[in-house]
């Protein structure tokens, strides 16, 4: 008989597991989690359900009793507690809270390691991903909120940490400049493998940005697991929003130069859209929105529209007196990637629909939520 | 003639020493209770902040009084007369030092504390997860960003060791070299009708009040535009 190692040794996917359970002031956090340390995982709900209290304990900057275990190391458990400093962490705060009495580029340099060879991130990567070469001899004070919430993320990006953790990096900034960020966040993503925690409350920037999502209420999970199946589960409330919506990680799989197409496979099915460049091979992510779906139990007769996927119901529930959630599993075997579709419950009893029964799937919108990944990012 | 510009140099030359050294332990002393006052939980931290705070309110015969029981023979003179055979430390330079850092406190303590409290737990907690030691997030984030704070304390703790005269009469007497500083010598000048020299001295006290007081008010004005 072989003894057989401990696991935590072994596992091929490092994990982050954490637990807290206790009281901050008036609010009490009880969370159990296991994550993958890698990607993107988001924690997601409404404010003041915990998220943040997740992630300054996990920095060790509030401690509850519990354990956190990172890719392998013990930072804390019933007797050891790490301090702050000594976890290689990045954190991201919700205000960029750059130090005012340091020139951006000391701002950049303040975590990062003496010696330069520790840098596997390097200075001039950082610099370059975020666009921030114009702005190094600059105070903070002279900059936009956008500026200085990437100069935020750069500095905690040349600490070299293990891990990064971004507290609703930004919500405190307006329309235009979130959406003037989010590329570079995606860049970032696409381009450094580095796990990353990532707390928000709005479902826009965790389609563009999470793999993992973790969902909370109350200061408890409610449910954890890939972004798509938590956003496909019937019995969560993203799944019976009204703008709900199923994000799917796609493939260009052909440029029709002819028509200014490009076709995009996911595992199940094909989606046409408004071409977007990229070789063959690149990764995008898509996101379909329950109301553009309808459904129709025999091929449907030709139309202008271009998306029609055969799939198969996985199930189904009542939303309110009127509509259905429906679940649908893509390809004739239903067991590919899901998507969700919204339709009446008239149509659901008239068309005689039920947990099985094969469909055609007729998608009227398809948006592109992420458009930075791919090769022509790793080149940098 | 000579003489009398002699004896006006010297009690201006023994103010400076005195403020200046009480400016240096002040700011020794001040900085890490300033510090604690500013973060700690505890419960008696305020009763701490009031002691530090009470000769902004006590007459300054009344600290006088007691620092001269504490210095004596019964106090701290009980340590130095068997060491250096010095039964007081009243009525010595060291007394005066002594006396000046308990009276002048409160004017170094508070204005750090306030800019310690007015920094907030960020900065520190972002040079944390930056993996800057305690000690390292103090000299590098806090010490700077409380800088104004450290100005103004030096300044206020400085003029007011200038201005002090209760405590000096109390417990340094009138040691010409010794103990006699600025503002018993005015006194000293009036009481033997010496109005020249008094005239010299205050008016020169005045010069110095109306600058203390404007590049304080400038200090703050720099600080708070540089915060904006």
């Amino acid at each position: 008989m072989n003894v057989v190692p401990a696991p935590a040794q072994t596992t091929s996917m490092p994990v982050i597991t954490a637990a807290f359970s206790g009281a901050l002031g008036a609010f009490s956090l009880d969370v159990s989690l296991t994550l993958p340390a890698r990607g993107v995982t988001a924690l997601f709900g409404p404010s003041g359900c915990g998220k943040t209290s997740v992630l300054r304990c996990i920095a060790g900057l509030n401690r509850l009793p519990g354990t956190c275990v990172v890719a392998g190391e013990t930072w804390q458990d019933g007797t050891r507690f790490r301090p702050t400093h000594r976890r290689p962490v990045g954190y991201v705060f919700q205000e960029a809270s750059l130090f005012p009495h340091l020139s951006v580029r000391r701002n950049l340099l303040f975590g990062a390691p003496r010696d330069p060879a520790a840098h596997s991130i390097p200075f001039d990567e950082v610099v370059h991903l975020l666009g921030l070469a114009h702005l190094l001899e600059r105070a903070p004070q002279n900059l936009s909120g956008g500026e200085r919430q990437r100069v935020a993320v750069g500095r905690a990006l040349l600490s070299q940490p293990r891990l990064l953790l971004m507290d609703e990096p930004l919500s405190a900034l307006d329309r235009a400049t979130k959406d003037e960020i989010l590329p570079f966040l995606e860049r970032l993503h696409a381009v450094l493998d580095l796990p990353v925690l990532y707390v928000s409350h709005d479902m826009a920037e965790v389609e563009r940005l999470a793999d993992h999502l973790v969902l909370m209420e109350r200061g408890r999970v409610r449910a954890s697991g890939p972004l798509a199946v938590l956003q496909s589960d019937p019995d969560l409330p993203l799944a019976a929003a009204r703008d709900a919506s199923v994000s799917l990680d796609a493939v260009i799989s052909h440029q029709d130069d002819a028509y200014g197409l490009t076709e995009l496979s996911v595992r199940g099915g094909r989606f046409l859209v408004p071409a977007t460049p990229g070789a063959v091979g690149t990764r995008r992510r898509l996101s379909v929105v329950a109301g553009d779906v309808s459904l129709a139990v025999v091929p449907p007769s030709p139309s202008t529209i271009l998306n029609v996927l055969q799939g198969r119901i996985l199930s189904a529930a009542p939303l309110r007196d009127t509509e259905m959630t429906v679940v649908l599993g893509l390809g004739p075997a239903g067991d590919g990637d899901r998507l969700l579709a919204r339709v009446t419950r008239r149509s659901w009893e008239l068309l005689g629909l039920a947990e099985g029964t094969s469909v055609f799937a007729q998608v009227k919108g398809v948006a592109l939520a992420n458009l930075a990944s791919g090769p022509e990012m790793t080149e940098i | 003639m000579e003489t009398q510009l002699g004896d006006m140099w010297s009690p201006i030359r023994l103010t400076l020493e005195l403020a200046g050294l009480t400016t240096v332990l002040l700011m020794l002393l001040g900085t890490p209770l300033a510090w604690w006052l500013a973060r700690s939980q505890a419960w008696w931290k305020e009763g701490v902040a009031t002691l530090v705070a009470m000769p902004l309110v006590l007459p300054p015969t009344v600290l006088g009084f007691y620092l001269l029981i504490a210095l004596g023979p019964s106090g701290a003179g009980a340590v130095t007369e068997p060491l250096f055979g010095l039964r007081t430390l009243a009525f010595t330079f060291e007394g005066l030092v002594i006396g000046s850092v308990f009276y002048s406190m409160p004017f170094v303590v508070q204005p750090i504390r306030n800019a310690f409290e007015a920094m907030g737990e960020r900065p520190m907690e972002v040079a944390a997860t930056l993996r800057a030691s305690p000690l390292k997030a103090f000299w590098s984030v806090a010490v700077p960003l409380a800088r104004p704070g450290f100005l103004t304390g030096a300044v206020l703790g400085f003029a007011h060791t200038v201005g002090e005269f209760g405590v000096v009469l109390m417990i340094g007497g009138n040691i010409p070299r010794e103990t006699k500083v600025l503002s018993v010598a005015v006194y000293d000048f009036v009481e033997t009708a010496q109005w020249r020299e008094a005239h010299i001295l205050a008016g020169g006290m005045v010069v110095f009040a109306f600058c203390v007081i404007l590049s304080m008010t400038l200090i703050q004005k720099h600080a708070a535009k540089a915060g904006a």
